[in-house]
């Protein structure tokens, strides 16, 4: 099996992720998006007419919705939709056992290093190659618990009652453009139920794998954590890098019921031609705590403000964002905090770097409303600049009404300077080293608030950054 | 032999001529004494030596055990076994004594092999003791909010994990009470010994009170005016630097 990973037919780059084999695809609803394209994907996908009608509402709001340019980048204009292929799957289910996955299939993520992570240390894994998960499990132990770790297909099929519930409901179809498409052609991505007083303990992980050209992939997922529930997800993606350009839209929704607690922890390190376009929301009713730690390191251009509605009494939200842009990159990031109850709290740092001509934007959105009492926010965004030729920009947006409200709004601009660089060179280490270590105490603070496989994981692939950027 | 080799050394600074036909070298287990008034050239000579991006080298040779040094970046001439010691550190925020140590040590070990943790400990733990410094001391950022004592101990700190073969130490004393001053003085005199050249800029006597130098070597507009045994400092001291500024007067004249 090993001689199938290593052979030649396989193009490596300095990236993990950069590889990619052929694969036949029996399902292909081929390019551009029509309702035709929408009818075959839940012809494929068997869905309920409930799902078709959804999609169908999805479609019509995405083609009546601008682009969002009027504020973001101009960029998204390079998005040919037309030419994009929006469902591809080898037509099978996913698979419990590693071995059942097709050979073609499993050497990607045998390289990627998914099932070694498992045996380590999760609790359960699914591994999505381009439209469809083709690898779900989960610990025994875990599922005994009444814990539900399946496709976002699966979920809705065999979960109905809780699945309907909320799905959709964080984010609605029209809450803008690309959630509107996501709702359009979705498949893939993951559902979660965890029930009364269950705290997993081990993290869920779901790996995200785009193989083919000028492809779009569209999860959702949707996680609920029922009363005094605990439960940790990670994602993690990867492409091979294409010429052409790649989307990925995916729509994350969070409910956190009375008490419960959600964290989910984002690497996104997808090639340099990815437009990554997400829109993640959380839910949390009273005493319940929704925690985003979302990593940006890859994609072309990404815009993502992971988001928490704070519904009950002291429920907290909290966002812990790193986003990295290096040349060609620009990670448009940050956060919302919507207060809709009493004594609700919620933190925002962000850190971003900004290398070469790399540029990075943080935008937030606090909202606390008069009639509120003791809400507080704490918002802390720090930029760090490598080159005269990189960018930064910061957006804040914060609504405070009423008294008895605290907000508190710090940010920060820097740059490594020359002196530090060559101050660390006098000691010995290079200068992509030097560039290294400085980043890495940059973010020193908030990595290690992460879980310690993830810290590990992002020290490495901000060192990678930094050789690649260094001449 | 085994030495700090410098040879009618020219640099510039943004086409300003600041080193002009220096010459002087240090052997291997000597201390020497760079002294002049503000604005010889004493910076921009240790800066120089250290390879710093600003300064350019327009004529003249360097060389460290026979290795012409001009020709290597900052880090090469660093992992080779030259040293300095900042007037002016600059802050690493977010990265601690223990791992930019750490990190400096590991870049002079070859490819594939790791730094024993344990050992480093101790040894780190050992130097800090020599020096009169807090164990938690590790733990804190690079230089940020550190006082000026503090900063030219952990310089002094780095010089005896690194262990290099020369170190040239930047106005050292500079900004130092008393009391730090000996500590730093303590620390320097504890690595003297035949396998560490020292090249000790300073533009005061006082330091030198406390390192005794073997040789004193007095810097007035870019080149060594005068060189001597440890009493030229002292006589320095009496007659002040006009003095030694006359004397480059004179030799300007005589030229």
């Amino acid at each position: 099996m090993k001689t199938e990973t290593d052979t030649k037919a396989v193009e490596i780059n300095r990236s993990i992720g950069d590889f990619h084999y052929q694969v036949d695809y029996a399902k292909d609803a081929g390019s551009g998006l029509s309702e035709k394209t929408i009818h075959y994907i839940s012809d494929v996908k068997e869905d309920p007419d409930w799902v078709r009608e959804f999609r169908l509402r999805g479609l019509k709001t995405f083609l009546e919705k601008p682009l969002p340019t009027h504020w973001a980048s101009k960029d998204l204009e390079a998005i040919d939709f037309d030419k994009i292929r929006y469902y591809l799957s080898s037509g099978a289910a996913a698979k419990r056992s590693w071995d059942e996955v097709p050979e073609d299939i499993k050497r990607t993520f045998e390289r990627l290093g998914i099932p070694e992570q498992e045996r380590k240390f999760l609790a359960g894994v699914e591994a999505q190659f381009d439209s469809e998960a083709v690898y779900s499990n989960i610990k025994k132990a875990v599922g005994e618990q009444g814990v539900i770790f399946v496709g976002s297909t699966e979920g809705l099929k065999n979960h109905p009652e809780i699945f309907r519930r909320w799905f959709g409901k964080v984010i609605p179809i029209a809450d803008n453009k690309f959630s509107a498409l996501n709702s359009a052609v979705f498949s893939g991505g993951s559902f979660i139920y965890v029930p009364p007083g269950v705290k997993v303990k081990h993290p869920l992980q779901a790996y995200f794998r785009i193989n083919a050209e000028n492809f779009g992939q569209f999860e959702r997922t949707l996680i609920i954590a029922d009363e005094g529930s605990e439960v940790t997800y990670m994602e993690g993606c990867t492409a091979p890098k294409f010429n052409t350009a790649t989307l990925h839209s995916a729509v994350v929704e969070l409910v956190a019921l009375k008490g419960a607690k959600i964290q989910y922890i984002t690497v996104q390190n997808w090639s340099p031609n990815v437009f990554n376009l997400v829109t993640k929301r959380g839910l949390a009713h009273e005493n319940a705590e929704v925690k985003w730690i979302d990593c940006n390191i890859g994609s072309r251009l990404t815009m993502k403000y992971p988001g928490v509605i704070m519904k009950g009494r002291k429920a907290r939200g909290e966002v812990l964002s790193i986003a990295l842009a290096n040349d060609g990159q620009h990670q448009d990031t940050g956060a919302k905090m919507i207060h809709a109850a009493d004594e609700t709290t919620s933190n925002i740092i962000s850190k971003s770097i900004s290398i070469g001509t790399g540029r990075s934007t943080y935008r937030g959105l606090v909202h606390v409303p008069k009639h509120l009492k003791h809400c507080k926010n704490n918002t802390e965004c720090d930029a760090l600049l490598i080159n005269a030729t990189s960018r930064t920009d910061t957006y804040p947006a914060i609504t405070v009404r009423g008294t008895g409200n605290a907000v508190q709004h710090e940010a920060s601009v820097s740059q490594v300077s020359a002196e530090q660089i060559f101050y660390m060179q006098q000691r010995g280490l290079t200068e992509a080293q030097a560039m290294s270590l400085s980043v890495n105490g940059f973010v020193n603070d908030l990595v290690r608030q992460f879980p310690m496989e993830y810290s590990v994981e992002l020290k490495r692939l901000i060192e990678l950054e930094m050789e690649g950027s260094v001449g | 032999m085994k030495e700090l080799r410098v040879e009618n050394l020219h640099a510039t600074i943004a086409d300003k001529e600041i080193v002009r036909g220096l010459s002087l070298s240090v052997p291997r287990g000597q201390v020497h004494a760079v002294m002049g008034p503000n604005g010889s050239g004493k910076s921009t000579l240790a800066k120089v030596l250290a390879g710093h991006p600003d300064y350019h080298v327009t004529k003249g040779s360097v060389s460290m055990d026979g290795e012409n040094l001009l020709e290597l970046e900052p880090d090469e001439r660093a992992r080779r076994g030259l040293f300095m010691a900042f007037q002016y550190p600059s802050e690493i925020p977010g990265v601690t004594i223990a791992n930019f140590l750490r990190a400096a040590l590991q870049a002079r070990l070859p490819e594939g092999e790791e730094l024993d943790a344990a050992d480093y400990y101790a040894k780190l733990y050992e130097k800090m003791e020599l020096l009169g410094m807090d164990r938690a001391f590790t733990s804190r950022s690079v230089n940020e909010g550190f006082s000026g004592g503090e900063k030219k101990r952990t310089e002094i700190l780095q010089l005896a994990m690194i262990e290099p073969k020369y170190a040239v130490l930047d106005e050292t004393d500079s900004g130092l009470d008393i009391d730090a001053l000996k500590t730093v003085a303590h620390g320097v005199n504890s690595l003297r010994g035949p396998n560490l050249g020292i090249l000790l800029i300073t533009h005061y006597q006082r330091l030198l009170n406390y390192v005794v130098p073997d040789y004193v070597h007095v810097m007035v507009a870019g080149r060594i005016v005068r060189s001597g045994r440890k009493e030229l400092a002292l006589e320095l001291e009496e007659r002040g630097y006009d003095w030694a500024r006359e004397e480059e007067g004179e030799m300007a004249l005589t030229r």
